[in-house]
């Protein structure tokens, strides 16, 4: 059985949640992290910044399994604490981490509500055997999840494409899609990659209230890229900024855009 | 109660069939399945039975390419698995038809797990030679491989007992026309609980996006390998009843080219569709068929026609899946659902 809600964390509000130590990460000859450190604590929105290829979703990738730092580990408490670095992403998964990501990677001939209740997948626990039968406990796992998923459909208005395939909607809506998701998994920690990458002015500030409304209603917390820096201000708790790989800085919003080694960072990128 | 009321609002909106047309639509093709042996001659039977043995393996092997993209030569190797563990169990170790049938089934499901293995690291083309090396390997064994060649017989036809129920000779088309609806019906409807459940949805979104997959906690290796072994219990069950049904199994049936065809039934009746594999296998069995008998009706007036007609035949065979590849990708179930559509308009379609 699901419990109600969306959050799946089992920490309590301001707990440290997430600890980054040390990660390098290189291909061939770039460093895509340089002894990178960070901590993310429950229920709290820490965005991460920095100039293109600075390494952002090369973090998150480690965070997600599906790159191996060279170096570092990055332990996870839900309860229990894990090394992130030894798992796979399957295993990350079920420890309550969801993610969307920069490039939408929706199942794209699947409909909304198939893409939503393949969230659910590590939370369902029908074997194959069963599925082929479909009548009895598949069915009622079907119905029990529907009513999770439809919770979600809910919360990012899109009842009305929930039978549509994914991959015939508009790039705003796959981009909600993928955050509803994400959502689906019931994550502890949602990674989020540049969620409003793209989109129209109207369209940010609907995913910036999803966001807001996932953290604060719901107590989720939430590690965002994000390149829009207002955006970034208005809704994170703490920032982190990358530049080639290393951190070079982290604070409040506010402490962080007057930090000179940022605006140089971003100065030598418009350059 | 309110959430009595959600459960059957959901689980009705969950159900395969909403309107009265659609039921009235599968009433009509299970009348029609139920009164066809009773209309046709043997020779229409024998054809309605192949195509039924066709569609069950059409299936099988839609459900690991068409559903969770995994391409697989092994098609023919996977029959002959199914189609030999069912005679020699029957043969050498006396248990019954049908039992034997179901013993294939998983049989050929652990065969295709163990040859799906590659699928982990592999994929597209290079899968494709891992499951040719799968059909090659398996068909050495069948004929060159001493322990099994001496159950198998080698390059020797196998004979396998007649198959009976209560007394009654089952191998006639009339009979044996009931054991292929009945195990259709079976695979069909199996096959669409799979995929409107939770292991279904994993092949698929495997298929789609398979790191997005991975990443919602889709293990890849699990269920890459589980689906060659559902596809592969299908295709055995294919098997299996080509063994019972023909009473003598001969590996020519079970070669690449058998994989090739398979793979057409399915690109033409519709990837990724339950019904299409269906469309498929009646059309790969039809085509021929009709291909013959406008030979020798044409025999008369064109000379020498006869001899062409093997040649002829693969070459429409050819013509007709490149037409298919250019001018309906999604196949036969697709044209259906576009005849569908342009029905439930009409008279105010354009
Ligand atoms: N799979 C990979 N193979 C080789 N190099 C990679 C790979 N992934 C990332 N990199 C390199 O690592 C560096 C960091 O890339 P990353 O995608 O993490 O940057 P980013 O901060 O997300 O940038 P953007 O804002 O453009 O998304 C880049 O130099 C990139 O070329
Ligand atoms: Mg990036």
């Amino acid at each position: 059985m699901l419990a109600a809600g969306l959050n799946g964390s089992h920490l309590r509000e301001g707990e440290l949640q997430l600890q980054v130590q040390n990660v390098n990460l290189s291909f061939g000859g770039v460093n895509a992290l340089l002894d990178v450190s960070l901590h993310a604590y429950q229920g709290q929105i820490l965005a991460i910044i920095g100039p293109n290829g600075a390494g952002k979703t090369s973090l998150l990738n480690c965070i997600s399994g599906l790159y191996h730092p060279q170096a570092g580990s990055i332990l996870f408490h839900n309860g229990a604490t894990a090394d992130l670095t030894k798992l796979p992403p399957h295993a990350i998964a079920r420890l309550g981490i969801a993610r969307s990501f920069q490039n939408i990677e929706l199942f794209r001939r699947m409909t909304v509500l198939d893409n939503l209740m393949l969230g659910c997948h590590v939370h369902m626990k029908t074997g194959v055997l069963e599925n082929l039968v479909y009548w009895g406990r598949s069915q009622r796992e079907e119905v029990e999840f529907r009513r999770h998923v439809e919770d979600i459909i809910d919360l990012l208005e899109i009842e009305a494409i929930r039978r549509k395939p994914v991959g015939a909607l508009a790039y705003g809506l796959q981009k909600r899609v993928e955050l509803g998701r994400a959502l689906a998994l019931r994550p502890a920690l949602l990674l989020l990659d540049e969620p409003m990458a793209g989109m129209n002015a109207e369209e940010k500030e609907d995913m910036a209230r999803f966001i807001l409304d996932v953290n604060e209603e719901h107590g989720v917390s939430i590690v965002l890229i994000e390149h829009d820096m207002g955006v970034v201000m208005d809704i994170s708790d703490r920032v982190v900024v990358l530049d080639f790989g290393a951190k070079i800085a982290e604070g409040a919003p506010a402490e962080v855009r007057a930090d000179p080694a940022v605006i140089s960072a971003y100065l030598g990128q418009e350059r | 109660m309110e959430s009595g009321i959600f459960h059957t609002t959901y689980q009705r909106d969950m159900a395969l069939r909403h309107t009265p047309a659609q039921w009235v639509r599968l009433a009509l093709v299970v009348a029609a399945a139920l009164a066809f042996p009773f209309a046709a001659n043997n020779y229409w039977l024998t054809l309605a039975n192949q195509i039924g043995i066709a569609a069950i393996g059409a299936i099988g092997l839609n459900i690991l390419v068409g559903f969770t993209g995994q391409i697989s030569l092994g098609q023919g190797a996977f029959l002959a698995v199914g189609a030999y563990s069912a005679g020699i169990l029957t043969k050498q170790l006396g248990i019954p038809w049908y039992a034997s049938t179901v013993l294939a089934c998983l049989i050929t499901a652990g065969v295709g797990a163990v040859f799906g293995m590659p699928a982990l690291r592999l994929k597209g083309l290079y899968l494709a030679i891992a499951t040719l090396a799968a059909q090659e390997i398996i068909e050495w064994g069948i004929l060159q491989w001493e322990p099994i060649t001496r159950l198998t017989g080698g390059v020797e036809a196998m004979n396998v007992p007649r198959p009976t129920l209560f007394g009654v000779r089952m191998n006639t088309d009339f009979n044996f026309y009931w054991v292929t609806l009945l195990c259709l019906a079976l695979t069909v409807i199996l096959a669409v609980n799979l995929f409107r459940t939770r292991t279904g949805r994993a092949f698929v979104a495997i298929r789609d996006q398979d790191i997005a997959a991975e990443v919602m906690g889709v293990d890849l290796f699990r269920y890459k390998v589980l689906a060659f072994a559902v596809s592969s219990a299908f295709v055995g069950l294919a098997g299996a009843l080509t063994a019972h049904y023909r009473t003598i199994i001969s590996w020519e049936r079970f070669t690449l080219e058998t994989s090739i065809l398979y793979l057409a039934m399915i690109i033409i009746g519709g990837l990724g569709s339950v019904s299409g594999s269906i469309y498929g296998a009646a059309f790969m069995t039809l085509l021929p068929a009709i291909l013959q008998n406008l030979g020798r009706s044409l025999g008369g007036t064109v000379p020498n026609i006869a001899q062409q007609i093997p040649f002829l035949q693969q070459g429409v065979f050819g013509l007709v899946i490149i037409l298919f590849l250019v001018f309906e990708p999604e196949g036969i179930a697709k044209m259906w659902r576009n005849v569908k559509d342009y029905f439930r308009l009409w008279p105010f379609s354009y």
